[in-house]
């Protein structure tokens, strides 16, 4: 995974609540056996009207949302199917930061093992985000080691990460290195409770 | 010591390290591995020269993409790829698999507690969302991203925070016709589709005492939908009468040993929850989904609401672009909701008392002219048994197709494909844009409403048949 310091972007906006991972990335993409190449069909369905034309009227389309590299986004983002090709979609796209005031738990947690950083904000401070992204050359800043989100126009939030997840990201560490350091652990909990498939 | 509920029962029991700052390092007791989301995990063991820890707690299936016609002959070649990926993965790392030859293949949540390797007490994953089927027997089992299941084949751990819990009571007698989907439907109608993110849910209460384990599985595979990652049930009589002779269950003494051990894991009496919210059985009629979201839902008497009817500006919002999505108007009668295509099918009610009850409404009857509708059972031992008693014909009879096994129209990766525009009565679990097809307009029912759909041509009201039927 890709290190997680501080970064600064433009900002898109959709304003949409329970967008789940079917719109994120449609099911006729995850055959691949890849990892990389899914940002081409990020949003698919809402962003074409045809193979080749793009839905002028979808958010990311508009020309102030061009290059955007933050998603602000509402309530229950990344709702439904576990798949992971959605994190991947929406990083492969650009996008290195999503906000929102609540996200679905699995995808939350796929989004941190790929160093695209989720934050939940309040309501109120999604809204004036929301607000904001509408212009065109709207830029944000988040530093992950002070857990901050700011702009230039004097707007400053703190978001929560917890501690363990936000090492790995400033880090960039490889999860299952990290974890054969507990090998021992997990040998003697083998040991003790003896798991067998039946 | 103080009382505790099976969440925590379980989770205690899975701790295999536990530091301040971290989350806690949790034993996984079986891992269920499809070909979707697991070609890029096994990919990264390669690439890293890594094994996979524990092949023997590890069971793998073909189900999401695999056609339910001629199953052999795969048209779409990625599709195909993904298929053989897997055949070489369990090959290479020695994991078992039941394929596309194996009379065990089935959508992996219903071939788990088929072959009885669901167990109460078990902590399970799968790349797949609705893990939290297995639930139902009292295992803690959820749905994982592919990181992580890269990192369970590795280390056959997981790192995670102990969630909250919940517990959703359920009380009251179920009218006839009334389903355990429509039960699921509408809790999650009442209290939203994320009123479960951050806990496990145990359902509690008379009602899903009194369900048979099949019914179990199909609220718990619906906890997703209300957002909790997992959903269980405490394991009982029924769970243990359930397990006793399959294929993985534990045989003999052994079997005896496990229900004391199993017995245990039951929430204490006087344990304390999160959060509690509570259901009455008694007051649910059929339900129908009129929306994009599982919990955009009216029961068959009702009409599809109007947008005053929301409270806040953000469910208007929600439900005016779901309604146009869906071609529906506020005012309509669900009963006059024309279908064009039935699904009987998917983890949630794919299992034979689905198909039984379905059955029981279409015996005798036709598919009205102009409706296209499929059964696909939920594992090839769930068709066979199904043909063998009878099922199959009154299907097939009445003008239904007969499928082989898989996920099929629940997401549509394979062929089996609702056209843009069409209306779907589907037994699955999802609702959402496009996800039986571009356009396509999905509304989930039980498998009752889906079958009486399917000989009307539109939603009707099944307790009506049923009163028909005894007069």
């Amino acid at each position: 995974m890709e290190s997680f310091t501080i970064h600064t972007g433009k900002v898109a906006g959709l304003d949409r609540v329970n967008v789940d991972t079917d719109q994120i990335i449609p099911k006729q993409f995850l055959k691949r056996i890849e990892r990389t190449g899914f940002g081409q069909f990020l949003f698919y369905d809402w962003r074409y009207l045809d193979e080749h034309t793009l839905n002028p009227n979808f958010e990311l389309n508009r020309p102030e949302n061009q290059g955007a590299t933050i998603l602000v986004a509402n309530e229950n983002f990344g709702c439904g199917s576990s798949r992971e090709h959605a994190p991947w979609a929406l990083q492969d796209y650009g996008f290195k930061v999503i906000i929102a005031p609540s996200f679905a738990d699995i995808f939350y947690n796929n989004c941190l093992k790929n160093g695209l950083l989720p934050i939940k904000l309040s309501k109120e401070e999604v809204n004036y985000l929301l607000k904001e992204s509408l212009s065109a050359d709207y830029e944000l800043t988040i530093s992950l080691e002070e857990q901050v989100v700011h702009d230039e126009k004097g707007f400053r939030a703190s978001f929560y990460i917890d501690s363990y997840r936000k090492q790995l990201m400033l880090k960039g560490w490889d999860e299952i290195d990290l974890t054969f350091v507990y090998e021992e652990h997990i040998a003697a909990y083998e040991e003790k409770n003896n798991p067998i498939r039946c | 010591m103080k009382p505790r509920t099976i969440i925590e029962k379980i989770w205690e029991n899975h701790v295999v390290y536990c530091e301040d700052g971290k989350p806690d390092l949790l034993y996984i007791d079986l891992h269920l591995v499809h070909e979707v989301t697991s070609p890029q995990a096994f990919e990264g063991l390669r690439q890293k020269g890594r094994k996979v820890r524990r092949p023997d707690l590890t069971f793998a299936t073909m189900d999401h993409n695999v056609p339910t016609v001629n199953r052999f002959e795969i048209h779409d070649e990625v599709a195909k790829n993904q298929i053989t990926a897997l055949e070489r993965n369990c090959r290479e790392f020695s994991i078992p698999l039941a394929d596309l030859y194996s009379p065990e293949q089935g959508i992996v949540h219903v071939i788990g507690p088929e072959l009885g390797l669901t167990h109460p007490g078990k902590t399970i994953v799968c790349g797949d969302s609705h893990t939290s089927t297995h639930g139902a027997f009292g295992a803690l089992a959820f749905g994982i991203g592919t990181s992580e299941v890269e990192h369970v084949l590795a280390t056959q751990t997981l790192w995670q925070h102990r969630p909250k819990t919940l517990q959703v009571c359920v009380s009251g007698k179920l009218a006839p016709g009334v389903t355990a989907k429509d039960v699921i439907l509408a809790i999650i109608r009442k209290y939203g589709v994320d009123f479960g993110t951050g806990y496990i849910i145990e359902f509690t209460g008379e009602t899903i005492r009194n369900m048979s384990m099949e019914e179990r599985m199909t609220i718990c595979n619906m906890s997703i939908e209300a957002g909790a990652r997992a959903g269980l049930v405490s394991p009982d009589e029924v769970t243990f009468e359930y397990l006793r002779g399959k294929k993985y269950a534990p045989k003999g003494e052994e079997f005896e040993k496990a229900v004391e051990r199993w017995r245990e894991l039951a929430t204490d009496e006087g344990a304390t929850y999160d959060k509690t919210v509570e259901m009455n059985a008694s007051e649910i009629a059929p339900m129908v989904t009129w929306g994009t979201t599982p919990g955009m839902s009216a029961s068959i008497e009702e009409t599809i609401p109007y947008l005053e009817d929301f409270a806040t500006e953000t469910e208007r919002k929600a439900a005016k672009l779901a309604l146009e999505y869906m071609g529906l108007t506020p005012g309509m009668p669900i009963s006059d909701i024309q279908i064009q295509h039935v699904f009987i099918g998917s983890c949630t009610n794919s299992r034979l008392s689905d198909l039984r009850a379905a059955a029981e409404v279409v015996k005798g009857k036709k598919v009205a002219p102009g409706v296209r509708a499929l059964v696909v059972p939920g594992s090839q031992e769930v068709k066979k048994r199904a043909e063998e008693e009878g099922l199959a014909k009154i299907f097939i009879e009445a003008g239904f197709e007969w499928r082989d096994s898989g996920c099929s129209m629940c997401l549509s990766m394979n062929p089996d494909v609702v056209p843009e525009g069409e209306h779907c009565a589907s037994t699955s679990n999802r609702n959402f844009e496009g996800r039986q097809g571009k356009g396509a307009r999905t509304h989930l029912v039980s498998p009752p409403m889906a079958a009486a759909a399917a000989i009307y041509g539109r939603f009707v009201d099944v307790r009506k048949l049923q009163e028909e039927r005894v007069h």
